[in-house]
């Protein structure tokens, strides 16, 4: 039995924050340069401007999208570790509490009904797996929201199969269109139930953009719908072009006998995730 | 790229045409979901509103706070599809323009056409370029809004495109 203070996984979930708030990912940057490389006109310079963005923010230590997002906190908690301090949930808020602070981040957490903004943009969506040995894994995700509020969840039929599944990933971003921030990164669900299988969908964008699943059907999965995505035409900031999707990442679960639930997470071009193991 | 001065005067903005890549210079006013709403509540109750809307240009953007030494953090477009319920009745009262990210409806292009306004895109995503560009930021109504007050910025050679111009052309599809 290995015992961890919550207080340093407060600290973990910090520097993840601060970090994942003003860089995007090494896979993000390089998907961004190939898209670049094969965009010409509007696209292009919309393009240009970002992979410019990302080196300000990276240079001054500033927010990379004033968008830094709900505080996404994924924890894989191996069942040998005993935690011991402040509960679980408030380490990860004390240190989302103070990454926002002192980084200069956007509060973005308000009542969905008054408005009113929590102000140190907490609480943050934790969510907790027990894991086999005595390791803690913390993935950090800022989650933006101008692509957030195009994701779908919808519950086929098994006979709609793989053809529907393809078909629900492309309708959502032709219809989420210019307004997510394109290319986007597309994290797809297939299975499980109506909530886990959303979670699926979010996990999904914790991938390397451009990472295959290791089951060959379903990175066919990803091939194909990348291709199709791709094809819309609907390009960088939606001015046209080929790129639309830098990625789609499919995660999947058993489900029931009588569903097939796909869920399609959209991300934005700025992929900023940060992981780290205790 | 053409230089464009705000507030936008009338023939700037009527000589402009979806696609064109611009830089902007000048005042402009944020405002996003909530700072609209109260804008829509202060245009209701016939109260003045915090900032004159004639020939004026809205941010639909929400900044991060400030690091020392600069005018404004990060401080990229938000989603304007979100306020195409609040922009026609805006343009009809007088409204330059609109910066955001995005298509936005067809009430909102016919609204342009109307009132020989635009709705320029700038580039979502690009916060901390956009910083950059932020001379001088402060906030005008609802403090309490937090990033989602109105504030008044001034900007220098702040790049966007014409996505949707006078005469109904759209650069989306």
């Amino acid at each position: 039995m290995r015992t961890i203070g919550t207080a340093t996984i407060a600290d973990c979930v910090y520097r993840l924050a601060r970090r994942a708030g003003t860089q995007l990912t090494r896979a993000c940057k390089d998907a961004l340069l190939r898209a670049a490389s094969c965009e010409e006109g509007a696209a292009k310079f919309a393009l240009g401007a970002v992979l410019k963005n990302q080196e300000i923010a990276a240079r001054e230590q500033m927010p990379v999208c004033q968008d830094t997002g709900m505080a996404v906190v994924l924890i894989e908690l191996g069942q040998d570790v005993r935690l011991t301090g402040m509960p679980l949930a408030e380490a990860v808020n004390d240190g989302v509490r103070r990454a926002y602070r002192d980084g200069l981040f956007r509060k973005s957490i308000c009542d969905p009904l008054t408005r009113v903004n929590t102000a140190d943009n907490t609480p943050a969506h934790l969510h907790t797996e027990l894991v086999s040995g005595d390791r803690v894994r913390v993935t950090f995700l800022p989650k933006g929201f101008g692509s957030e509020n195009m994701s779908r969840l919808c519950m086929l039929t098994p006979a709609q199969g793989t053809e529907g599944i393809l078909q629900t990933i492309t309708d959502t971003v032709r219809l989420a269109g210019s307004r997510p921030c394109p290319p986007v990164y597309v994290g797809v669900g297939i299975g499980g139930c109506f909530d886990s299988c959303a979670f699926l969908a979010k996990k999904a964008l914790t991938r390397d953009v451009g990472s295959r699943n290791a089951r060959e059907d379903v990175a066919a999965i990803e091939e194909e719908a990348l291709r199709r995505i791709n094809a819309l035409g609907i390009g960088a900031q939606g001015f046209g072009g080929k790129v639309t999707a830098l990625g789609v990442s499919c995660e999947i679960a058993p489900t029931h006998i009588a569903g097939l639930p796909v869920a399609v997470n959209i991300q934005c071009h700025c992929i900023r995730c940060e992981k780290e193991e205790l | 790229m053409k230089r464009l001065t705000l507030p936008l005067s009338g023939p700037d903005a009527r000589s402009l045409r979806a696609g064109d890549a611009v830089l902007l210079t000048g005042t402009i006013y944020t405002a996003r979901d909530c700072a609209h709403k109260r804008i829509f509540a202060l245009l209701d109750e016939g109260k003045d509103l915090p900032f004159p809307l004639k020939g004026s240009v809205i941010y639909y953007a929400g900044p991060c706070p400030a690091p020392e030494g600069k005018a404004c953090g990060s401080c990229g477009p938000t989603t304007s599809a979100r306020m195409n319920v609040f922009a026609p009745r805006l343009l009809d009262l007088g409204l330059g323009g609109m910066i955001g990210k995005g298509e936005m409806s067809g009430d909102v292009t016919a609204a342009l056409v109307r009132n020989g306004a635009v709705y320029f895109a700038a580039i979502g995503g690009a916060g901390a370029l956009y910083a950059d560009c932020i001379r001088k930021s402060e906030c005008v109504a609802f403090p309490d809004l937090l990033s989602e007050a109105v504030y008044r910025m001034e900007v220098a050679d702040f790049p966007a495109v014409v996505a949707a111009d006078c005469c109904g052309n759209s650069i989306y599809r």
